[in-house]
């Protein structure tokens, strides 16, 4: 058999693939990049597009759609921690003012500062609530 | 038969009040394996992830990002992670307490406090409160993505650089198991100086485009991924919390309908027994 290089794909919210290849390629920010085994080193930011693993063995090319995320080459293994979310400077900034708005609205007309001893006391209050409706539950079971 | 029908209409309802709070249990259990397995899920990226940072900043000892650097601690920002629905015993109300407790020691030492909220009871507890709230985001749903957390984050992040705020935590509750969840605050940013293990190979890479840009990066979205970690985790112990308060609740509904049986049977038979006692004498007296 050929040489080949440990790969996985995972993303935040899952392992997408883990396995052996003899060759992968991937969308750099830089142009594509072919990774064959032994390659050296390299971090790389990847942009939207198609990472392909060659498995060899004249197995089908698998395919794994990423929209951006990061590429990194060890001695063995290639890891690519792929973005699930499409991202781009202004779509982070418009998502962030969004959710900035989104307080404001929330929170109009309202005092700036936390009221401690407020939260204290209704928070004690449920507390005692919950041990009350546990206490009536022992007794009755 | 006074009070009898009375006590019929009341069984009647409170059966169908357990039959709505056990099919919630159901519902909760089913959700609670899948958030179970989708934090599971989440594991593999953020320990990859820190791998690479770790190599990373090994390679580079003297580029230092501001999201390592320790600095004076002025006002400090908390993500708080909460469920969206109620009915889930003390799950939201136990993490507030610690947070309470936390605000209430950070302010008494002269630093002041920033939030940013994820889910709908988190935004209601400072709406009750006061605080200032800087982002928030709600309706998540049970299978919360990556995408809709990054404006929070974002907002805290552009404070922290820009020197508003020194510090980051973020307060979530940890699954134990289901019968137990941690309310936890946690310090995000700066990323805790971890024991680093010494690594036995060492390399530098090729950087592709800048090592800064690079890492600026990669720290992002690890710290995202902590965020996305904070709120699988917090689901998977809503579902848990209410699992097990709907299982008590049908438990007491069921206790409660046993009781109201026994007193309706009684008022029954007192009944029957009055009107035979009436009948006798009647007869007796004609």
């Amino acid at each position: 058999m050929a040489m080949t290089i440990h790969v996985d794909i995972v993303s935040a919210e899952g392992a997408i693939h883990s396995g052996l290849a003899e060759m992968v390629y991937a969308p750099a920010v830089m142009g594509e990049l072919g990774i064959a085994p032994r390659h050296t080193p390299l971090v790389t930011q990847l942009k939207a597009g198609e990472v392909r693993v060659d498995e060899g063995d004249g197995k089908e090319m698998l395919h794994f759609f990423v929209s951006g995320g990061i590429l990194e080459v060890q001695p063995h293994v290639v890891t690519i921690l792929a973005d699930t979310a499409i991202r781009a400077a202004d779509l982070d900034e418009a998502a962030a003012l969004e959710a900035k708005r989104r307080a404001e609205d929330a929170l109009a007309g309202q005092q700036a500062d936390f009221e401690h001893a407020k939260a204290q006391a209704e928070l004690a209050e449920a507390a005692a609530q919950l041990r009350a409706i546990d206490k009536l539950r022992k007794t009755h079971g | 038969m006074a009070g009898a029908k009375e006590i019929r209409t009341k069984i009647a309802s409170i059966k169908n009040t357990q039959k709505i709070t056990s099919a919630m249990e159901m519902v909760a259990a089913a959700k609670m394996r899948k958030a179970q397995e989708r934090k599971e899920a989440t594991a593999p990226y953020a320990a990859k992830m820190k791998n690479v940072i770790s190599h990373l900043s090994h390679a580079h000892p003297e580029y230092k990002h501001s999201f390592m650097i320790e600095r004076e601690v002025k006002r400090v920002g908390y993500i708080v992670i909460s469920s969206d629905r109620g009915l889930c015993g003390g799950l939201n109300n136990n993490l507030f307490r610690q947070l309470a407790r936390e605000i209430k020691a950070q302010q008494e030492s002269g630093v002041e406090v920033e939030f940013c909220t994820i889910g709908k009871k988190a935004l209601g507890f400072f709406r009750r409160y006061g605080g200032r709230v800087m982002a928030e985001v709600t309706q998540l749903g049970d299978a919360a993505r990556i995408e809709d957390l990054i404006g929070v984050v974002k907002v805290m992040l552009d404070a922290y650089e820009n020197g508003k705020i020194d510090r980051i935590y973020i307060a979530y509750n940890q699954f134990v198991n289901t019968m137990t969840q941690n309310p936890t605050v946690e310090q995000l940013v700066p990323i805790a100086g971890e024991a680093e293990e010494e690594l036995k190979h060492h390399w530098d890479y090729i950087y592709e485009p800048e090592s800064k840009e690079v890492l600026d990066g990669l720290l992002t979205r690890y710290i995202e991924s902590l965020a996305y970690q904070g709120v699988v985790e917090n689901g998977a112990c809503e579902q848990s919390a209410r699992m097990v308060a709907m299982k008590s609740a049908s438990d007491n509904a069921g206790e409660l309908i046993d009781e109201l049986q026994l007193i309706y049977n009684k008022a029954r038979q007192a009944a029957i027994t009055q009107e035979i006692s009436e009948i006798v004498s009647g007869a007796a007296a004609v």
